[in-house]
C-alpha cells in the first residue's frame, strides 16, 4: 500500500465520521492478513486451536466452552445485543507478521498505527514493558531487561501457554472467570486469542508500569484477548491497558478476559483507557481475586463503544483485603453503555471503595449498576458506594442500579448518588473571564472527571482529557 | 480627556416579565474609577451582569459600546476578550478545576497561545503574596470550600492575571472583615494606579473606597441612575444614606443583589 492510499484513508475517516477523532480513527487494509471467514462453528474454533497449536487441555477448554456458549442466552437485562450478529463476525485476523520485540521489525501499517496511539513513546517514557496486540495477534513485544532480571514475566498468552510457567497458566486460566459465567465468556473460552500473561513474583516492586494496548483495526471482527495476571505475595505492580479501534459500519465485537491474582500483602494496580469506536459491542470481564490484607485498585476509563458491559468484580477473600474502584464512563449519541463494578467481601475486615462517575450527553445512556455483596463470614467488611452522572443536555439518559446483599450485621455500607446538569450560572462565570461556552463547559466536565483523570499516569490523564474535549465537540 | 471606554445609553433589561433596569446611561473614561451605589434591590447588580452580558436578562432596550465597538449582543467571552471583566458576588464553585489551571486555561483563552510557564508563576505567587493568600489555593478546586473572604480574594487575583481594561466589581467588599477588605482594596489599587484599569465598583458600603481616588458616583434607585455627581456624592450618601434619592414613596420591590 502506497504512502498517498493511507493518507486518503485517514482523510475520508476523519472528514465521514467524527472531525476530531482521526487520532483514532484511522484504518489500513488487511493486505496479506490471515482472516477466517465470518461466522461461529465447532470448525472454526477447531481450527483456532490447531493454528494456534494449542496444549491439549486448552483445545478442551475450548470446545467445552463453545458448547456453552451455544446453550446459554444472551443477558436480556441489558442494553440490547440484537444487532450483534456472531454470522458477521470474523473470530479471527491475523495481521501479516509474528511477534516482534525490535519496534522497527514491525510492518509500516501496524507500526504507523502505534506510532500515531504514541505507543512507543510512552514506552520509551514511561514503561517498563509494552505488548502491543494487532487484531487477534501480539505483533510488538518488549520488557525492559532490568524488569526481567527481577524475575518479572510478562509475555503474550500464547507463549505462556507453552514457556516455563505453563503449569501456573493452565492453574489460573479462566478458573476466576469460568465460560460458563456468561454466555460472552464462554465465547471467549472458545474462541480466545492474544493477551498478556504477567506474573510478579514474591516480594518484587515492579517501578514502573507495565502496558498491553489492543488494536482492533479489521472490519466486522471480533477481539478476543485475554489477560492473566499473577502478583505473588508481598509484589507490586501498576498494569495499564489500552484499547481502541477505528470506525466501520458494520459491528464489530470485544469480548476480552481479564483475571487478577493478588497475593497476601501484594497490590496491583489495573488502569485502563478504553476508547472504542462507536460501532463496537464492547462485552468485557474483568475480574480479581484478592489474598490476606492484599489491595487492588482499579481505573477505568470507558469511552466510545456502541454497547458496553463492564463492570469489574473484585473478590475480596483474605482478610483485611481490599479494594478501590475508580471509574468513568462518557455516553455520546447512539451509546447504551451499561457500566459499573461489582465487590464479593468474602474475608473478615475487608474493604472496598467505589468512585464511579458517567457522563451522558447527545442521547446517550449511562447505566451504573454495581453489586456489592458482603458474605456472613465477612465481619467487619466496610463498603462505601460513591456515584454521581452528570447529563449535559435534556435528551440523554443516566441510570443508576445498584444492588446490595449484605448477610452480617457486623458490617459497614454506604452507599451515595448523585445526578447533577451543568449550571447555567457556572458557565456565565467562566465565560466572563473570556473562555468561550465550549471551552466552559469542557472545563466543568474535565473537573468532574478529574477524580478519575488525577489517578491515573500524566500522560494518560491527557489521553483521557483529550477523549473528553473530542466528546464534548461531537454534536 | 481620556477615550471614552464604556458607553451605556439607554439601557433597560428585564428578567421574567420585570423590568429591572430602566433607560441606564453611562459613560466611563479609559482609567476612571465610578462608583455605583444604591440601596437594596435597586438593580445595581442586575446592571453589572447586563454589561457582561448574562443571558439571564433580557434587554428591552438600549445598547452598550466598548471601547468603540457595539458589544449589545456579544457573549460575556467576546466582552471579556475585548477587556471587560466582572467580579461577582458569589463566585461559582468549580469542582475538579484548579484555582491555577483555570487562570492558566483563561489566558490561553484570551490570547489564544500556549501561556508562557515560568512567567505565568512568577506573576501568580506575586499576586498571591500580594492577595495574603496561602500558596496552596492554586491547587485547590476553585472556589470550593473557600471561605467568603478567600473567594473574595481569588476574584481580585483574577482581576490582577487577567488585567482587563475595564473591571466591574460586584460587592467585592461585602462579607470580609476589616483586614481582608484592607488586602483587596491594596489588589484593586494596584490595578486602578499602576495599571491604569478603569473600574466600575459596584457597593453599598464605602470602606473599600478609603484607598481609591474616585472619579464618579452614580446613585441607582429603582432601576434608574437618579444622580450622577463625583466622589463627593458617596460622602453624601455615607453621611445621609439613600433616604434623599429614595424619598418617602420608596416601596421595596425586589431584592436582586
Amino acid at each position: 500500500m502506497t504512502e498517498e492510499i493511507k493518507n486518503n484513508n485517514v482523510a475520508e475517516a476523519g472528514a465521514v465520521v467524527e472531525v476530531d477523532r482521526s487520532l483514532y480513527d484511522f484504518k489500513y487494509e488487511e493486505e496479506g492478513f490471515y482472516r477466517y471467514e465470518e461466522g461461529l462453528t465447532r470448525e472454526i474454533v477447531e481450527r483456532i486451536s490447531r493454528d494456534k497449536d494449542d496444549p491439549e487441555w486448552m483445545r478442551q477448554l475450548r470446545l467445552r466452552s463453545f458448547e456453552t456458549y451455544e446453550r446459554l442466552k444472551v443477558p436480556d437485562w441489558g442494553p440490547p445485543v440484537d444487532e450483534l450478529d456472531m454470522d458477521h463476525i470474523a473470530a479471527y485476523v491475523r495481521p501479516n507478521t509474528d511477534m516482534k520485540n525490535r519496534w522497527e521489525d514491525v510492518p509500516d501499517d501496524i507500526k504507523n498505527t502505534f506510532e500515531r496511539l504514541g505507543i512507543p513513546q510512552a514506552e520509551r517514557e514511561s514503561l517498563a514493558g509494552v505488548g502491543a496486540q494487532y487484531d487477534s495477534e501480539l505483533v510488538y513485544h518488549n520488557v525492559r531487561k532490568e524488569v526481567e532480571e527481577q524475575g518479572v514475566v510478562y509475555t503474550d498468552m500464547e507463549s505462556a501457554l507453552k514457556g516455563d510457567h505453563a503449569q501456573m497458566v493452565q492453574e489460573h486460566f479462566m478458573k476466576l472467570v469460568p465460560p460458563s459465567d456468561h454466555k460472552f465468556a464462554a465465547l471467549h473460552g472458545a474462541v480466545w486469542s492474544g493477551g498478556s500473561f504477567v506474573y510478579v513474583p514474591p516480594g518484587i516492586t515492579v517501578e514502573i508500569p507495565l502496558q498491553s494496548y489492543f488494536r482492533l483495526n479489521a472490519q466486522g471482527a471480533g477481539q478476543f484477548e485475554h489477560t492473566l495476571i499473577i502478583v505473588d505475595e508481598g509484589a507490586d505492580l501498576h498494569f495499564i491497558e489500552g484499547c481502541s479501534a477505528p470506525k466501520y459500519n458494520t459491528a464489530n465485537l470485544h469480548a476480552g478476559c481479564v483475571e487478577l491474582y493478588v497475593g497476601k500483602n501484594a497490590r496491583l494496580r489495573y488502569s485502563t483507557i478504553e476508547n472504542w469506536s462507536k460501532n463496537m459491542y464492547n462485552l468485557n470481564t474483568k475480574r480479581a481475586v484478592v489474598e490476606e490484607n492484599g489491595r487492588m485498585e482499579w481505573v477505568s476509563g470507558s469511552f466510545g463503544s456502541h454497547v458496553s458491559y463492564l463492570y469489574p468484580t473484585t473478590i475480596l477473600k483474605g482478610n483485611g483485603s481490599q479494594c478501590e474502584f475508580t471509574g468513568i464512563t462518557f455516553a455520546g449519541a447512539g451509546q447504551n453503555l451499561d457500566t459499573g463494578a461489582k465487590m464479593i467481601h468474602t474475608g473478615a475486615g475487608t474493604s472496598s471503595y467505589i468512585n464511579s462517575k458517567s457522563i451522558s450527553k447527545s442521547g446517550g445512556i449511562s447505566t451504573y449498576r454495581s453489586s456489592i455483596y458482603i458474605d456472613k463470614n465477612a465481619k467487619g467488611a466496610r463498603s462505601s458506594v460513591d456515584c454521581s452522572s452528570l447529563m449535559l443536555d435534556d435528551i440523554s439518559r443516566s441510570d443508576t442500579v445498584p444492588a446490595m446483599d449484605i448477610r452480617t450485621s457486623e458490617a459497614d455500607v454506604g452507599h451515595e448518588a448523585r445526578i447533577g446538569r451543568i449550571s447555567d450560572d457556572a458557565v456565565f462565570y467562566l465565560m466572563s473571564r473570556g473562555v468561550s461556552e465550549a471551552e466552559a463547559r469542557s472545563m466543568i466536565v474535565s473537573g468532574f472527571a478529574s477524580s478519575v483523570s488525577k489517578e491515573l499516569p500524566l500522560e494518560y490523564a491527557a489521553e483521557m482529557n483529550n477523549l473528553i474535549k473530542l466528546e464534548m465537540e461531537v454534536m | 480627556m481620556a477615550n471614552i471606554l464604556l458607553q451605556v445609553k439607554g439601557l433597560s433589561a428585564k428578567i421574567d416579565e420585570k423590568e429591572l433596569l430602566h433607560n441606564v446611561d453611562l459613560e466611563i473614561r479609559e482609567g476612571e474609577t465610578h462608583v455605583l451605589m444604591g440601596p437594596n434591590g435597586a438593580g445595581k447588580s442586575t446592571l453589572g451582569f447586563t454589561l457582561m452580558g448574562s443571558p439571564s436578562y433580557e434587554l428591552t432596550g438600549g445598547e452598550i459600546i466598548f471601547d468603540g465597538e457595539d458589544v449589545t449582543h456579544l457573549s460575556a467571552d467576546k466582552r471579556a476578550r475585548l477587556g471587560m471583566f466582572m467580579t461577582f458576588q458569589n463566585p461559582l464553585e468549580i469542582p475538579g478545576l484548579s484555582l491555577e489551571s483555570f487562570i492558566r486555561g483563561a489566558i490561553r483563552e484570551r490570547t489564544g497561545a500556549p501561556v508562557k510557564i515560568m512567567q505565568f508563576h512568577r506573576d501568580l505567587d506575586a499576586a498571591m503574596e500580594l492577595l495574603q493568600m496561602h500558596p496552596s489555593y492554586a491547587e485547590r478546586d476553585l472556589n470550593v470550600g473557600f471561605s467568603g473572604g478567600e473567594k473574595k480574594k481569588a476574584e481580585i487575583l483574577q482581576l490582577l492575571m487577567l488585567s482587563p481594561r475595564l473591571a466591574i466589581l460586584d460587592e467585592t467588599d461585602s462579607g470580609l472583615d476589616v483586614d481582608a477588605v484592607r488586602t483587596v482594596s491594596e489588589g484593586i489599587r494596584i490595578y486602578q494606579q499602576e495599571r491604569g484599569g478603569a473600574l466600575l465598583i459596584i457597593t453599598h458600603s464605602t470602606r473599600i473606597l478609603e484607598s481609591l481616588k474616585v472619579d464618579r458616583t452614580h446613585i441607582l434607585v429603582d432601576g434608574r441612575i437618579v444622580k450622577d455627581g463625583d466622589a463627593s456624592l458617596v460622602d453624601e450618601i455615607n453621611a445621609n444614606g439613600f433616604e434623599a434619592f429614595t424619598g418617602p414613596q420608596e416601596i421595596p420591590m425586589v431584592q436582586f443583589d
